[in-house]
């Protein structure tokens, strides 16, 4: 088996995603690493992917792959593979990561593996290591499939780091026909997002159910602005409305890693968890002194959030010479 | 307008699930059983599109004996019919063996849409509904917070990364529901009565064509080598609030030199 692996690059609000980093990065220390890159993309995006690992970036900037989602990137990515059979391709465990190797999978008849943490080459295929259930197992698996492996790489697996590679581009043509444009994006909104984004935040308030509402996220922003970071919430906040799904923390919201984690009126279920705890730091405040969160927490306040909160925000104020 | 939904039946909320180390696989047998909560939503979702243009609901699950119960509270919630797959050859698929047989069950019945959950509540791959989309050479429109149907297309709001996309297809498509993309009803005294009235079809492996090479263990492409726990997080500290809880928090950030 070669050791080409073929990292599919993302752009989000303008600019390559830290995951299509982070997998180059671990790419490239497994092996080849090569970068394809399909539909618009910002002014300095093939450099970027070669400044992390990229030892070629196969490129359409051809709007049908922005335009018309899933059937034309995977026309592409499957002719691509079937010329240069590449051992392993990595996707972002995203929106677009997910509709690709779901698809590409079928067409291929060869399966993939999703939510993938880490992965080696081994006897001719992968053995990729899954946090299951909530990260609450870890298990190993691989594909017996022949060809390309499909792996769907969880964010923040690995960290990105620098690894400059000479920039060689090499254009592939975009595919045409009518059968390949049938899921027509019409219009992206972009909903506004106050305060700083979770995405990148050295501390993260979070708060659940045990908010209550909508307005109680005030007082997790002030404490956040306090601390200099960002607010993120549970699915059950996002589901009830009280905050925009931009700032679900958790399983099928966003991966993060702050230095520090403070977790208000939640209760720690395994996919809000598999989320956050590899935090630095995990406070939590609770008022149930058996929530799961406590497992993981370097301290736990058995407390009602709308006394400890307040207070802590008055204590960091006074410390502050406030 | 013909809808199926696939959906899962899964160990309930309150059961902590639990790998059988000698079969890999969950341990399934014996413990409560629910309708998977994603199911649900996507079944309220094709219920509310069928008020509004007519037609029928059809759940299509693959699963142990013990579905049974979940299946029952989609007929009760008001699904016409459903299709379960039991067939002890199909345990231990992997999400394309499993896509396999949803697609071809779905070939039986007449469909103009086909609703999935985003990611199922239990194994959350997130791919089945994309496989069976191209199985079934429809387009697979994902992640809707929204669905409208009108004059034969269909228009999502689709979940992004910073807000969403207004994305169209034609019918007959598929396509996935997020969580919290509606309340999903409970089931009234009415619908249960009437629930157990309702066909319940059992598929086998060998009623889909499918054999030991497509589908179940045999038939997998993803085979799983070792189970096991991830290292446990050291423990920290637990104190009851009496009054100063905020102040504790205060002076452990301190010592962190955080404030
Ligand atoms: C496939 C799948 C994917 C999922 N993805 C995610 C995800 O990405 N992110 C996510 O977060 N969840 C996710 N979930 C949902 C998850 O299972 C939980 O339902 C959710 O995390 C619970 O949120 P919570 O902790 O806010 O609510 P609850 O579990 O209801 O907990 C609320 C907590 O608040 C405490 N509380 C109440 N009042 C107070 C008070 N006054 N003071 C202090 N404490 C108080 C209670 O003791 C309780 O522990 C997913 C579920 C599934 C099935
Ligand atoms: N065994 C099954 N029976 C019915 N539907 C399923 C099954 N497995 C997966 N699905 C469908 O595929 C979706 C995603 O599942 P998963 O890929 O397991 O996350 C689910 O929400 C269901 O709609």
């Amino acid at each position: 088996m070669s050791d080409l692996i073929w990292v599919y690059a993302e752009v989000v609000d303008e600019k390559i995603t830290p995951i299509t980093l982070e997998m180059l990065t671990r790419a490239a220390e497994l092996g080849k690493a090569e970068a394809l890159l399909l539909g618009p993309a910002p002014n300095g995006a093939a450099e970027m992917l070669a400044k992390f690992g990229a030892s070629k970036i196969y490129r359409s900037a051809d709007a049908v792959y922005g335009d018309y989602l899933t059937l034309p990137a995977v026309e592409t990515v499957a002719e691509l593979m079937q010329k240069y059979n590449p051992a392993v391709m990595l996707f972002a465990s995203s929106f677009a990561g997910r509709d690709l190797v779901a698809a590409l999978s079928a067409r291929l008849d060869s399966g993939a593996i999703a939510d993938v943490g880490d992965f080696v080459l081994k006897n001719g295929s992968v053995e990729a290591t899954i946090p299951a259930l909530g990260a609450s197992y870890q298990n190993t698996s691989t594909l017996v499939s022949p060809g390309t492996k499909l792996l769907l790489v969880r964010p923040k697996s690995f960290d990105a780091k620098v690894n400059e590679q000479p920039l060689s581009v090499e254009d592939v043509p975009a595919v045409g026909g009518d059968a390949l444009r049938k899921i027509h994006v019409k219009e992206r909104v972009t909903v506004k997002q106050e305060g700083p984004q979770l995405e990148g935040a050295k501390a993260i308030v979070s708060g659940g159910r045990g908010l209550k509402g909508e307005a109680n996220f005030a007082m997790l922003k002030e404490l956040a602005d306090l601390l200099g970071g960002a607010v993120g919430a549970t699915r059950a906040a996002v589901d009830a409305g009280w905050v925009p799904y931009a700032m679900q923390v958790g399983q099928t919201g966003k991966t993060v890693k702050p230095d520090l984690y403070i977790a208000c009126g939640i209760s720690g279920a395994v996919q809000h968890l598999s989320g956050m705890k590899t935090s630095k730091t995990i406070i939590s405040i609770n008022k149930d002194p058996e929530a799961p969160i406590f497992q993981f927490s370097d301290l736990g306040i058995v407390g009602d959030v709308f006394q400890v909160v307040p207070q802590l925000i008055e204590e960091i104020k006074k410390k502050k010479g406030k | 307008m013909n809808i199926v939904v696939c959906g899962k039946v899964i160990p309930a909320s309150t059961v902590i699930i639990e790998i059988d180390p000698s079969t890999k696989r969950m341990f399934r047998k014996g413990v409560t059983h629910e309708l998977d909560p994603a199911a649900a939503s996507a079944v309220e979702e094709g219920l509310r599109l069928t008020e509004k243009h007519g037609g029928a609901v059809t759940l299509i699950t693959m699963g142990i004996s013990d579905a049974t119960i979940g299946i029952r509270s989609a007929l009760a919630m008001g699904a016409a019919n459903a299709v379960h797959i039991l067939d002890d050859a199909v345990a231990g698929s992997d999400t394309l063996g499993t896509a396999k047989v949803l697609a071809a069950a779905i070939k039986k019945q007449p469909f103009d849409l086909v609703i999935c959950g985003t990611e199922s509540s239990d194994s959350y791959s997130g791919i089945v509904p994309g496989q069976i989309a191209h199985f079934l050479g429809v387009p697979a429109v994902t992640f809707a917070k929204e669905v409208i149907v009108e004059g034969g297309k269909l228009t999502i709001k689709r979940q992004t990364e910073n807000g969403y996309d207004v994305v169209e297809a034609a019918l007959p498509a598929l396509v996935t529901t997020t969580s919290g993309i509606n309340e999903p009803r409970y089931p009234q005294l009415k619908g249960i009565m009437a629930a157990k009235k309702k066909e319940i079809k059992i598929y086998t492996a060998a009623d889909l064509g499918l054999g030991p090479d497509q589908v179940g263990e045999s038939g997998a492409r993803e085979k799983v080598l070792t189970v096991g726990r991830p290292p446990k997080r050291q423990a920290g500290q637990m104190i009851t609030d009496e009054g100063e809880g905020g102040k504790k928090i205060a002076e452990f950030l301190a010592e962190l030199k955080i404030i």
